[in-house]
């Protein structure tokens, strides 16, 4: 009878995997994936820019990821720490992860826990020129308590403790590969750069920077039976319509990424029958950012300088006047931006933190639609009069706007529309496009950076890594101010300053249950909107395309698109 | 020779120029990176490359990488010889990709030797011919066609004739891939095969464009000949038209469309930028595209002095070739 | 009395001689069967382009949402865009900028090159400067040295003459100041050439003077490599203003020209075909009408063409 039951067990066992496995490792042949601008580096440590990210994202793994939804999964660890497991100290100073075991390298080598302090003291060393230092601070130590475990420790309590080896801006690299290579000699290490060994799904066979790399399957890979391909290239070159082109329309590739092209552009290549469009949204909004301070060229070195006090010295002509601000943001048409240039890709935004779900503010949506009438009634209650232009003007200032953002088709309509929209309201504007390598280049000789904001309005995208908002929200505190005295570094580009923002921030930093910093974020949020110090216009979404031949793609904004790579298959 | 030598203080006084031009210029190494990375993280960034020195010693430091470790290099990889501590000396090494720039250039010199050397070996080869019989037949309608052809060949720029050409040949017929494949080695037939069809859109869009600017100098250049006295006097002396023409009009001819063949060479080297960009040959021309707009100063600047080289060596051997095709032109 | 009337009917004379040689010029030009039709092309394209907008009254950047990449309508011959713009209120405004670039900065590139070529190939003195010189513009990054004239200037000019003199200015500079090589060696190598020929000798035995040279006798045989290069410069500056304004370089975006509008439209081929076409069109057809006018042009000047 128990041999029987045994038996039974058995055999539901081996049905039930031979059912679940159908794909072999390596059965599905060649993937083509094109990336139209190409990774230069496999070392994301060494770059910092999304394209080498994703590349280097099916070699080198993080021990926790994220899904397409923004939820954190054990990627190489076993699970992830929490209070409640043990495994963040109560104290919130430390965080111990466990790994999983059996884990190999590409090279047959063990995976353990030596790598994941190497890879910490590698990015930390002040001559390696890492770009991901910012993921690591806080931390005073690494330490590997055994083989299989992990302990990070905090200075101060950290309430959001996944910043380190989450996500595919910390992947851990191998220790026996990249030892020698940590400080200044991390430049020449250019074998280690460009052939990482990995535990992910594939290795690199030939990697041609700016060009093409050769991936083959990692014969040492955890799943047996994954990846499905053999070989995978990932090509690159070119720009974003031809890259669609190449899998919509002739079917030459099977994965193009990044494709911000105009939304009809996509639907009439979809037509062809070839590949589907995906898009997936994390927390990135276009938005416009409001000069507080004045730009005006005659003021030279005092240019958008903020001079103390809420901006009174060196105030915006005119856009220091609330009821100008708000008045700007009434008259903009979010949809017609959103249908123009973003199609399934974007979304009206009132806020500029409209992702994860449960930080986005319902407090705002005034701005979900146009009202050309409330912005002319608010201008006119103001003082600000039509003269004879047609321009609304008080006290010999002229409502008449530089509007700047860097050079793309999508944002330069955007533009256009934005100016035909306050040509509404009686205000002119002067449209200005530049170079995205010097608009987002920090060269402080330049005046055409987005931090120096040597104009009345910009507009540019930003977001963060990760789902937890608090660096990010910390970004519009009085210190955070470019100026001269810090070199422009600095990401409150408004100038806007307020004493009660910078408490909240602070709170924010010491709070640590998870309700009363969604609170605390939201209540950053309306106030930063309800000041109109930024004007939020689209909540965007990235865009990709992929082959109908193949299935299990996962389009994912909050990690790697490539993240669940070793599930895909061709069908 | 005493030409070849001043060349020297030329190049240097070039290169300093160039290095200038690029340490003014306004981009930074740091501006492609996402927003999420922070300010000061940029700052270790710049440092790390070296940046954070004045300008004239990191012009001293690329002297002396591009003139004496660099050639000490290849001198230690191709022929085994070895001067000095190989591994002391400091290479050339991008900033965008940290490995040494004379290996990307490498690299990438086959595949744009192919499509744009080809295309304007193609191009030449089209546009003497068509400038000649032209010329000779001046407002017939051969001439006409190819005036209309070359005007429109030249006025039309290749993003939009390579965009045309793949529409139909990769999107409607499938004839050619629209995406060039570097990894591609030529070893059997069948790969051959594979080359030359990924080849022919990249290296007829250029070849046209080629084609058309040298057939109209070539055109000019015959009709100026054509009524000078010595042609009259080859007539009367009854030599044959094709002999008057292909022997002494066409010698004297080619004068001007060898100071543009002079120009084009180097331009060879340097990639056709939007072509590559195109087909995605990624060859020299993308390579330098993005180093520009990465502001990867070694690899654009090493790129644009090895241009100015060839340039300089092309326009000196230009002159040489004057004198042979007119010996009536001397320098002394 | 009569000196001065004597004078009076001598420089009359003189006058009318003179005239009679540019008249000479014009017959030969109008028997050009190409370079008339050239001219009448060419003169349609400009008229099109500064009177249309009298007559096609859309405002070129005027908006429409309701009515994006449409066909060709009545009220919108050529279609509209994808922001709604009229593409044929767009083309007319864009034909004033992209010809007049395209004509100054010919003409700028053209005269410096001819300038440096017939210095460089007739003074032997200044041969090697002026070719190293060449060499070196030839050698510049482009896009990097755009960067830095931006950089220095552009907010000079802007203060200056406002956002679209001041640019229109700073662009035919940049484009004439980086097209003149070509031109430079070709008239070089052809002066090398010619000033060694038996008529300039005889020119110099008999003591001309150097500029007279090189004005009488040297300009004029050159003056078919001159033309080409003009027709191809034209064209190359049309095409390099739509590169500069994507460099922030350029015009503001939202002002159309021929080279931004053809480059624009390129993404859209497959929508609304007739946003590349035309721009397309009218740049060649510009293109080939200043080409056919300097053909005849050339060929009205040559003395040895004239009596044929």
């Amino acid at each position: 009878m128990k041999n029987i039951f045994t038996l039974f067990i058995t055999f539901t066992l081996v049905v039930s995997l031979v059912s679940f496995v159908h794909a072999k490792r390596g059965s599905d042949g060649q993937l083509n994936l094109l990336y139209w601008q190409a990774p230069s580096t496999m070392n994301p440590n060494l770059s910092g820019g999304t394209k080498e990210l994703e590349a280097s994202s099916v070699v080198i793994e993080p021990l926790a990821r994220y899904d397409e939804k923004g939820n954190m999964l054990p990627w190489l660890a076993e699970e992830i720490p929490t209070v409640e497991n043990g495994g963040v100290s109560k104290d919130l100073t430390s965080i111990t992860w466990k790994i999983k075991k059996g884990i190999k390298w590409s090279d047959g080598t063990k995976f353990t826990a030596d790598d994941v302090v190497f890879t910490y003291e590698y990015c930390t060393h002040p001559d390696t020129g890492c770009s991901h230092t910012n993921y690591y601070t806080g931390i005073s130590s690494v330490k590997a308590l055994d083989p299989h475990t992990v302990k990070i420790e905090f200075n101060v309590a950290k309430p959001f403790p996944y910043s380190a080896f989450v996500g595919y801006n910390t992947p851990i690299i191998q220790k026996a590969q990249f030892d020698g290579c940590q400080g200044a000699k991390a430049q020449e290490c250019t074998k280690q750069n460009f052939y990482p060994i990995g535990t992910g799904p594939f290795k690199v066979v030939d990697f041609k920077p700016n060009d093409v790399i050769v991936f083959e399957a990692n014969p040492n890979y955890r799943d047996p039976n994954k990846p499905a391909f053999s070989k995978m290239v990932f090509k690159g070159g070119g720009d974003a319509t031809s890259a669609a082109r190449a899998v919509l329309e002739t079917g030459e590739m099977d994965y193009a990424w990044n494709l911000q092209v105009e939304p009809e552009i996509l639907t009439k290549m979809e037509q062809a029958g070839k590949g589907t469009v995906v898009s997936a949204f994390g927390t990135a909004v276009e938005r416009l950012m409001v000069n507080f301070s004045n730009p005006d060229s005659a003021l030279g070195e005092n240019r958008s300088e903020y001079m103390g006090g809420n901006n009174t010295r060196n105030a915006h002509p005119f856009l220091s006047d609330y009821n100008v601000r708000r008045a700007l943001s009434l008259a903009i048409e979010r949809q017609i931006l959103v249908d123009a240039g973003y199609g399934q890709a974007g979304k009206i935004s009132c806020n500029v933190l409209p992702a994860p779900a449960i930080y986005a503010s319902t407090a705002n949506d005034e701005c979900k639609t146009q009202n050309v009438a409330e912005a002319n009634r608010l201008l006119d209650a103001a003082g600000w009069k039509k003269g004879s232009d047609g321009i609304r003007q008080k006290n010999g200032v002229r409502i008449s706007i530089l509007y700047q953002t860097s050079t793309n088709s999508v944002r330069q309509a955007t533009q256009a529309f934005i100016k035909e929209m306050w040509k509404q309201i009686g205000v002119e504007t002067e449209l200005r496009n530049i170079s995205a390598s010097v608009f987002f280049g920090s060269d402080p000789g330049s005046p055409d950076t987005y931090q120096k904001f040597y104009s009345d309005i910009e507009m540019y995208t930003n977001t963060f890594s990760g789902t937890d908002p608090e660096a990010y929200m910390a970004g519009w505190t009085c210190s955070e101010m470019p100026q001269k005295s810090n070199k422009w570094a600095g990401n409150n580009m408004p100038r806007w300053c307020n004493p009660a923002y910078d408490a909240l921030s602070v709170k924010m930093s010491k709070t640590a249950a998870l309700k009363d910093r969604i609170k605390l974020a939201k209540s950053m949020n309306d106030m930063l909107m309800q000041d109109y110090a930024m004007i939020p216009l689209i909540h965007r979404g990235d865009v990709s395309a992929h082959s109908n031949t193949i299935s299990g793609v996962r389009m994912n904004s909050w990690d790697s698109e490539l993240w669940n790579i070793a599930d895909w298959t061709r069908k | 020779m005493r030409r070849l030598l001043l060349a020297i203080p030329t190049l240097l006084v070039i290169s300093f120029i160039i290095f200038a031009i690029l340490d003014l210029a306004p981009n930074d190494p740091t501006g492609n990176l996402p927003m999420t990375v922070p300010p000061e993280v940029r700052e270790k960034i710049r440092v790390s490359l070296g940046l954070d020195q004045p300008m004239h010693v990191r012009f001293g430091m690329w002297l002396i990488q591009f003139f004496v470790n660099e050639p000490l290099n290849i001198l230690h990889e191709a022929f085994g010889i070895s001067i000095g501590d190989a591994t002391e000396r400091t290479r050339i090494l991008s900033w965008a990709t940290r490995s040494p720039v004379i290996d990307l250039i490498i690299q990438r010199t086959p595949q744009t030797l192919w499509v744009v050397g080809l295309s304007y070996l193609f191009g030449i080869l089209i546009a003497i011919p068509i400038g000649i019989v032209s010329a000779y037949k001046q407002y017939s309608w051969f001439d006409q066609v190819g005036t209309f052809i070359s005007m429109v060949g030249f006025s039309v720029p290749t993003f939009f004739t390579g965009m045309v050409a793949i529409i139909i040949f990769s999107v409607q017929l499938k004839w050619f891939p629209m995406i060039y494949d570097t990894t591609l080695s030529v070893d059997s037939w069948q790969n051959f095969v594979t080359q030359v069809k990924q080849m022919i859109m990249p290296v007829s869009v250029l070849a046209l464009y080629n084609a058309s600017q040298l057939s109209r100098f070539m055109r000019a250049s015959i009709l100026d000949n054509l009524n000078l006295d010595y042609v009259r006097t080859a007539r009367a002396k009854g030599r044959s038209e094709r002999v008057v023409l292909l022997i002494h009009v066409l010698r004297n001819s080619l004068i001007p469309v060898v100071t543009l063949i002079a120009l084009g060479i180097p331009t060879i080297f340097s990639g056709a930028i939007i072509t590559e960009q195109i087909f995605r040959v990624n060859g020299l021309g993308q390579l330098l595209i993005i180093a520009i707009e990465g502001a990867d100063i070694p690899l654009v600047q090493t790129l644009t002095f090895l241009f100015a080289i060839l340039i300089v060596l092309f326009n000196l051997i230009a002159d040489v070739v004057y004198g042979i095709l007119d010996p009536r032109i001397r320098y002394d | 009395m009569t000196d001065i009337a004597k004078f009076e009917e001598l420089s009359q004379e003189a006058v009318s001689k003179h005239r009679s040689l540019w008249g000479d010029v014009w017959i030969q030009f109008r028997k050009h069967k190409g370079a008339l039709t050239g001219v009448f092309v060419f003169s349609f394209i400009t008229l099109a382009v500064f009177i249309g907008p009298y007559i096609h009254d859309i405002d070129p950047s005027a908006i429409n949402f309701k009515k994006r990449n449409l066909g060709p309508t009545l009220s919108h011959p050529l279609g509209t865009d994808n922001i709604g713009h009229d593409t044929l209120a767009q083309m007319l405004a864009g034909g004033q900028v992209s010809l007049a670039v395209g004509f100054l900065a010919m003409m700028i590139a053209l005269i410096l090159g001819t300038m440096i070529g017939i210095l460089a190939g007739f003074i032997k003195s200044l041969d090697g400067p002026l070719m190293r010189l060449t060499d070196l513009f030839l050698a510049l990054p482009i896009l990097p040295l755009l960067l830095v004239i931006i950089l220095l200037f552009r907010d000079t000019l802007r203060t200056l003459y406002g956002p679209e003199a001041g640019i229109f200015m700073l662009i035919v500079f940049v484009i004439g100041i980086t097209s003149w090589m070509h031109t430079a060696r070709i008239v070089r190598s052809d002066v090398l050439g010619i000033k060694e020929r038996e008529f300039v000798t005889a020119a110099y035995s008999i003591g001309t003077r150097k500029s007279r040279i090189i004005f009488r006798h040297i300009l004029p045989n050159i003056l078919s490599p001159i033309m080409v290069s003009a027709t191809l410069g034209i064209a190359n500056a049309i095409i390099t203003e739509s590169a500069l304004s994507f460099l922030g370089l350029g015009f503001p975006p939202d002002f159309p020209t021929w080279g931004r509008l053809l480059y624009d439209g390129a993404n859209f081929i497959q929508i609304t075909p007739s946003r590349v076409i035309w721009p397309g069109l009218f740049i060649a057809l510009t293109v080939l009408s200043v080409n056919y006018i300097g053909d005849g042009l050339r060929d009205a000047l040559d003395p040895r063409l004239r009596g044929r």
